[in-house]
């Protein structure tokens, strides 16, 4: 039996786009979108599809990949079928809106998992670039009744086990959990591999799944937000600098040492 | 459920002490609870509690629910999560405070999803609105470019604080307060997932979380080698190396190293940034440093915003020399 590998993957703004484009709109208490920049698959949820083709490099697995939104690029979110997983369901409702509510998004994509039949193996990213929140993998797990290992640098499937190296502090621990499991992983899981020529022929001719709310069996109850947000804003830094400056660099190093010195500082 | 009533705090012991993040959640929670003018609470799990019961009234508990069982002696997050399921069911505490620390990071979403409420996410600051009595956080959201400030619809409302952002207060040790035990059931196998090994990859020396003066590289080095010459000018110093992420993802230095957002909290007396360009997600982690010093090549780096002293220019000249003025400087 090939394992049957879920990643849930987001669209999200590209984090490393300049400070400088960051703006929020007060009224809609949302960032918005910079119009020159395309968005980008969640980086942590790339390390995710490598820790999932990595399994699939080794044993027989399919890949199905699952986001959430309002609308999507569809060029930027078949990125990871050109890697080489095999589907992608996209769940596109006005109503999917991006909020810092993870509730309402565990439970969507819960809807969809359980749609789909349920998966040996679930594999996410940590968290999210935008709201930084961390928690719809774990409340997916959670709502599933799932094992859970979260912060993986390395993931195998062996038989009906996980065996996940999992970043700790100082170091990193190896964890075993039963199958049916999820695992979140972070960037210490190293580079996703690029998609290769291949790869991205097929993930041309390939079309997603495409659901909206009412293809998706939820609870009413479960749709309250947990989480409300109040207000936005861009905090100020009003640290002032002051530069010490040299004849050339090596002078500089010795006035900033004289510098530190000098206001008790070392 | 009872009404909800009172503050809770998640704690936890570290070497049969309460540790430095179940402080400073006390602090917090004691300003929260006399907002509210309710009892301030701790839980406490493990297999021996009385010196870390009587450490957390001595810093501000009103209660502490000692929550004893054998199989909590491991801290298994399965087993914890089971622990304060039934304490938040059964003593229902209208607010719930939990530390994100690396094991607070995956408690403080499945406590809160077991639940069926919200959790405010790595909070910088958490207060209490009289009118309505609700917990409002406030939160860094785009890797620290925004702060979203946020408030939950269900009871217990949950906040993970940041640890490192509150100070506690002076301990008190004439306070009093009433240690209640908790008995609770557990059984072993609700942990399903177990630890088999555990692997250290630390450098030696200072702890990075706990140095004065820490000293970071990034991207900007270029390899693995100058990491050589900043573990050099740590160790003049009296204190650690840390690194940005770039630095890490490159497999430079291992990711214990990792300062920011993703990586460690840190907020020594000083943090000396070489060639580091000051991403928000980097700041998020050591922006509590009492001074920051940047030595950047780019006077446009963000990390000139930040830093209370900057050198602009290439780290190849500047470094070397700094370390040897520190050298003598510090040898008399
Ligand atoms: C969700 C998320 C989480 C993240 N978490 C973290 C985190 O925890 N920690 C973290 O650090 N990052 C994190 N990042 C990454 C972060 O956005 C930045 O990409 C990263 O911090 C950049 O590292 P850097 O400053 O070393 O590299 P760069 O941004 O590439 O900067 C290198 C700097 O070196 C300078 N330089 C180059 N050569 C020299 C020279 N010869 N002399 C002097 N200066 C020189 C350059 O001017 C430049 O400013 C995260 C990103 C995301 C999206």
């Amino acid at each position: 039996m090939p394992v049957n590998i879920a990643v849930l993957a987001k669209q999200v703004i590209d984090p490393e786009m300049p400070m400088a484009a960051f703006r929020i709109d007060d009224t809609a208490k949302s960032v918005v979108p910079p119009a020159s920049i395309p968005p980008v698959v969640n980086g942590f949820d790339e390390n995710a599809v490598e820790a999932a083709l990595q399994i699939k490099d080794s044993q027989e697995a399919t890949v199905t990949v699952l986001s959430m939104g309002t609308s999507f690029a569809l060029d930027v979110m078949k990125k990871p079928l050109s890697m080489g997983a095999d589907e992608l369901v996209l769940l596109q409702d006005d109503s999917f809106e991006n909020t810092i509510d993870s509730f309402f998004t565990a439970q969507v994509l819960t809807s969809a998992i359980n749609k789909l039949g349920g998966f040996d193996l679930i594999i996410c990213g940590r968290q999210a670039s935008d709201w930084d929140n961390a928690q719809v993998p774990l409340g997916v797990a959670e709502i599933l009744g799932l094992s859970t290992v979260a912060l993986g640098k390395k993931v195998d499937v062996a038989g009906d086990k996980v065996s996940v190296e999992r970043v700790t502090p100082d170091g990193y621990e190896v964890v075993e959990a039963p199958l049916p499991a999820l695992v979140t992983v972070s960037n210490e899981l190293g580079q996703p591999r690029y998609p290769t020529l291949r790869g991205i022929m097929a993930a041309t001719r390939k079309r997603p799944t495409i659901w909206s709310a009412s293809d998706l069996d939820m609870d009413a109850g479960q749709l309250e937000p947990r989480v409300t947000l109040r207000n936005l804003f861009i905090p100020v830094r009003e640290q002032q600098c002051e530069m010490v400056e040299g004849e050339d660099g090596a002078d500089a190093g010795r006035q900033l040492a004289l510098r530190l010195r000098e206001a008790k500082i070392i | 459920m009872p009404e909800a009533t009172g503050v809770l705090v998640v704690g936890d012991s570290i070497d049969g002490e309460l540790s430095p993040t179940s402080r400073e959640l006390l602090a917090v929670g004691r300003r929260a609870a006399d907002d509210l003018g309710e009892e301030l609470a701790i839980s406490l799990l493990g297999d021996t509690l009385d010196v870390p019961s009587q450490q957390a009234i001595a810093f501000g508990a009103d209660k502490v629910y000692a929550v004893t069982h054998p199989l909590l002696a491991e801290a298994q997050v399965e087993l914890s999560l089971a622990a304060l399921d039934s304490l938040c069911r059964e003593a229902a505490p209208r607010v719930v405070l939990i530390g994100r620390t690396n094991e607070g990071r995956e408690l403080a979403p499945r406590l809160a999803f077991r639940l069926g409420v919200g959790l405010a996410q790595d909070c910088l600051e958490v207060s209490i609105d009289q009118e309505t009595r609700t917990l409002l956080a406030n939160r860094p959201v785009y890797g620290g470019n925004a702060v979203a400030v946020v408030s939950l619809a269900y009871t217990p409302q949950i906040a993970a604080v940041r640890p490192k952002v509150y100070e506690p207060a002076d301990p008190d040790s004439s306070r009093q307060g009433e240690v209640v035990s908790f008995p609770v059931e557990l059984d072993d196998s609700q942990a399903r997932s177990r630890v088999v090994n555990t692997v250290q990859e630390e450098a030696e020396g200072i702890k990075l979380e706990d140095a004065r003066i820490v000293v970071s590289g990034g991207r900007g080095l270029g390899g693995p080698e100058p990491f050589q010459d900043l573990e050099e000018l740590a160790k003049l110093l009296g204190g650690a190396v840390g690194a940005s992420r770039a630095a890490v993802d490159s497999g430079w230095v291992p990711a214990s190293y990792q300062v920011g957002l993703t990586g460690k909290t840190i907020t020594p007396d000083l943090y000396i940034t070489v060639a580091i360009s000051g991403a928000s997600q980097h700041l998020a982690g050591c922006s509590g440093s009492k001074v920051i010093v940047a030595i950047n090549k780019d006077a446009e780096a963000n990390i000139f915003k930040e830093a209370r002293y900057g050198v602009i220019g290439d780290w190849e000249q500047v470094v070397p020399a700094f370390a040897e003025a520190v050298r003598e400087l510090t040898q008399d």
